[in-house]
């Protein structure tokens, strides 16, 4: 947060345009959806166990994903091993992967037939079910917890170098360390985490159904499809869609609330060395703890790698040229992403306090819009402009960068605040401002969060069915919607194989992005 | 410069394209993802219908049935789409209701198991709602709905809000047992392993071992059968009768194409249209082509009673029925 806040005409200058074009995607499409509606229309009994669900399995998801990650992020904060950076690559995967080849890949670990309960059974056990809450659970966690730790570490790497020299200095052990350095920036980072697993998992629709087991996991986002395909009432589909929102806002709003400031002040970007956790235990306890997440997170992609190994060389020619339109699309929507968030970062950044509240809200409500809303809404009113099917691409990619939005702010906030509050009132002082600034004070700083934004941003986009399977035409199909039509057409090898091919794509993307090539590159 | 010259470049091959093409008619086809696919029957229908009438087809496709009715309805009265395809029996009382679609006029000879008097909509394909099962894994099977229940065999089903199989399989039930459909989903609770969102994922878990039988058609042994060599896929006949789903073509009222659409109402009946089905959309054609079925199909099981809802019917049962599957499932 910045000393000396801007007027708000400065920062709505900078941050404007941004703002409008989310609240446009998000809030301006369920408009659309409620005006074709004509008004609202009652939800019922039904529609109050799903919102009841959805909070509830939305908490629980939260809760495990960001309590899990700090252990996780405080190993690879204070370790450096072989393979470490390719550790911290390969843990961005699950969250790229399309829903349902995470689903397939999970149970092929955990479910009935999974590797774990053939390891039960043969000890003559019965096996275990992973089809309720407790499966859903299970996949929201395995698709964040990497979010999470990802977001943890960026923050724990942010602590300045000097304090944990200062801290060392003055004999501090491990207990003080994280007394007056970690949890002053976990107090800071992790509600901002929490709350964006919560509106992650409270859209969430295909992970609750598939491993839900039945209606008892009725999701508000299945409710959302009950309203528009079984009983084609708009008007409930955007009541349960502003819902969705309300909870959005209100999670956002009392969260932000309580994330205070770490006040650990300016730090001269030294490389950080920490002579508190050199003990013997501590060493044994990051390598059990980095090892349990690894084999969590990895043995599910090894089994979807597996799957699709044979299938992949023979893939039929349209696959491999959605997989070239997916890479267009995501590269577009990644650049597209860092466009709008760098200048949105920024002017929260140096905004009054109340007004960078109000647009870091904002800023989270991609995560809460319906997937379906925001197309049909999308539809609604492109339609009297241009043939939708012509635009479905360049829509993709610019659905996309919004959807990314919410991330590449948590990932750029903290340390865009940190540069303002460190650097601001000198740059102020020696008159720097715009693009000299940008230059040489704010990129080289932003740098390294930048391009995990925009890697994210690619892989997101890779992954993402969303609204092209609302406006593709038959010859412009992306890798997943390629995907979903093999498996359609009973083509499951096939499917497994462009699967592979997406989880392989997506990865070399965002590692590129996130490493600039360079494998040795800082983490 | 040289960026804009290429994109001045670009835009007038594309607007050279756009003029050759407005010389000829087009006809705005409305259908489900799958059919246009590489893999669906959509290429090579298209190629047909081409070949002869001197105009130019353009798929445009919309998730799966549901989704294709959901935005005809949307659209209304001024929706570009000359025909929709794809709709099925369940759905075709609201698009009816919608008054979008115009009579078809025909009176084509019909290899049906039931008999077809709708005016607004001509039959493409069907196929008998089934459990598909693994012979080598599993030995005997159930002959109807209450021993499935009483067996301890695992099945993944779709869910009827968000999938046409979920929602034929929920009127197959409401259909067969009538007032005890709720005993019925109850005495089911403890095979279901999991619902689905639609028809993939379900037939995509049931291939990966994580349930014994999956609620698919009678037809899809034959895909195993015919592209894979594989004999070891069937499908459980049921005594109480086999759901039909029955997919149709209608014509918009408001199409402006009216000769074309006409044209192409007549062509789907026709060989060309319906022997491109059988092995790509894995249904049954609606009139079985001069060259018959294809080899594989003849082993298939065919069940002794075809249970189908008229579609006002399914239309007025269908909320009380989700009703009652929602409470069963949700003990």
């Amino acid at each position: 947060m910045a000393d000396r806040p801007q007027p708000i005409a400065r920062t709505l200058a900078l941050g404007g345009a941004p703002a409008a074009l989310l609240v446009a995607l998000t809030l301006g499409t369920l408009v659309a959806v409620l005006a074709r509606a004509r008004g609202f229309s009652a939800i019922g009994p039904a529609d109050l166990a799903a919102i009841r669900f959805t909070l509830w399995q939305a908490s629980l998801s939260a809760l495990l994903s960001a309590l899990l990650a700090i252990p996780a992020a405080r190993a690879l904060a204070r370790r450096r091993f072989p393979g470490r950076a390719l550790l911290i690559a390969l843990l961005g995967a699950p969250f790229i992967l399309p829903v349902i080849v995470a689903v397939i890949g999970l149970l092929a670990i955990f479910g009935r037939a999974g590797v774990l309960n053939q390891g039960i059974v043969a000890l003559g056990l019965p096996p275990v079910s992973i089809y309720g809450l407790n499966g859903v659970v299970l996949a929201h966690v395995f698709f964040n917890l990497p979010l999470a730790i990802r977001l943890l570490l960026q923050a724990w790497l942010a602590i300045p170098a000097e304090r944990f020299r200062l801290a060392a200095s003055l004999g501090m052990g491990p207990a003080e360390v994280a007394r007056f350095l970690e949890r002053p920036m976990l107090r800071e980072t992790l509600p901002g985490v929490f709350v964006a697993v919560f509106l992650i998992c409270l859209t969430s629709f295909a992970v609750a159904l598939t491993l839900g087991g039945g209606p008892r996991a009725t999701t508000v986002e299945l409710a959302i499809y009950q309203a528009f395909r079984f009983d084609f009432d708009l008007g409930r589909a955007a009541l349960l869609a502003s819902v969705q929102v309300a909870l959005c806002i209100v999670a956002s709003a009392m969260v932000l609330r309580l994330a205070a400031p770490s006040a650990l002040g300016a730090g001269l970007d030294r490389s950080v060395a920490r002579w508190d956790a050199a003990g013997g235990w501590l060493r044994a306890q990051d390598a059990i703890v980095l090892g349990l997440a690894a084999m969590f997170l990895i043995a599910p992609l090894a089994a979807v790698a597996i799957r699709g190994l044979p299938a992949l060389a023979g893939l039929p020619a349209p696959v491999w040229h959605a997989a070239g339109r997916s890479l267009a699309v995501a590269c577009g929507s990644a650049m597209l992403t860092i466009g709008i968030a760098l200048p949105l970062v920024l002017a929260i950044a140096r905004a009054r306090p109340g007004l960078a509240r109000l647009l870091e809200t904002l800023a989270m409500l991609p995560l809460a819009t319906s997937a379906l809303v925001l197309g049909t809404g999308l539809f609604l009113i492109l339609r009297p402009l241009a043939d939708p099917a012509t635009l479905a691409l360049p829509i993709t990619a610019c659905t996309n960068a919004v959807l990314a939005l919410p991330f590449a702010l948590r990932i750029l906030l903290p340390a865009a605040r940190t540069v303002e509050a460190d650097f601001g009132r000198l740059a102020d002082s020696l008159g720097m401002a715009g693009w000299t600034r940008l230059r040489l004070i704010t990129l080289p700083r932003l740098a390294r969060p930048l391009r995990f934004a925009g890697g994210l941003a690619a892989a997101l986009s890779m992954g993402d069915l969303g609204v092209i399977a609302l406006f593709a035409d038959p010859d412009g199909a992306t890798l997943p919607l390629q995907l979903y039509r093999l498996m359609a057409a009973y083509r499951m090898e096939d499917a497994a194989g462009a699967a592979l091919l997406l989880l392989v794509l997506s990865f070399t993307l965002f590692w590129l992005i996130d490493k600039g090539g360079r494998p040795d590159a800082p983490t | 410069m040289k960026q804009s010259l290429m994109l001045a470049g670009f835009l007038a091959t594309t607007a050279a394209c756009a003029a050759v093409a407005q010389e000829k008619p087009v006809l705005t086809i409305y259908t489900y993802d799958s059919f246009v696919s590489d893999w669906g029957p959509g290429p090579a229908i298209k190629t047909a219908f081409e070949s002869d009438c001197a105009c130019e087809v353009r798929f445009v496709s919309a998730g799966d049935g549901a989704a294709l009715l959901a935005r005809l309805l949307i659209e209304g009265a001024d929706s570009p789409a000359d025909v929709v395809l794809g709709l099925d029996t369940n759905l075709t009382a609201d698009a009816a209701a919608s008054g979008l679609v115009a009579p078809h006029g025909q009176t084509p000879d019909l290899d049906l198991p039931v008999a077809w008097t709708d005016p607004l909509f001509v039959p493409y394909d069907w196929g008998y709602f089934a459990f598909v099962y693994d012979r080598s894994k599993t030995g005997s099977v159930p002959a109807d709905f209450e021993a499935l229940a009483a067996s301890e065999l695992k099945i993944v089903i779709e869910d009827p809000r968000s999938s046409t199989p979920g929602l034929g399989l929920l009127l197959w039930v409401k259909e067969a047992y009538g007032d005890r459909a709720a005993d019925i989903w109850a005495g089911l609770a403890d095979n279901i392993v999991t619902v689905t969102p639609g028809w993939s994922e379900a037939y995509g878990l049931f291939l990966n071992g994580e349930a014994d039988a999956v609620l698919s058609y009678t037809t899809s042994p034959a895909y195993h059968l015919i592209a894979e060599g594989d004999d070891t896929k069937a499908a459980m006949p049921f005594d109480e009768g086999h759901y039909l789903q029955v997919e149709v073509a209608g014509k918009l009222a408001n199409t402006d194409q009216p000769e074309l659409a006409d044209r192409f109402m007549a062509f789907v009946t026709s060989d060309a249209f319906q022997q491109v089905i059988p092995e790509t959309n894995w249904m049954y054609p609606a009139r079985t082509p001069e060259a018959g079925l294809p080899e594989g199909f003849g082993t298939l099981v065919t069940p002794q009673k075809a249970l189908l809802l008229a579609p006002e019917d399914a239309r007025s049962i269908r909320e009380k029925a989700l009703a009652e599957w929602q409470t069963a499932l949700s003990q």
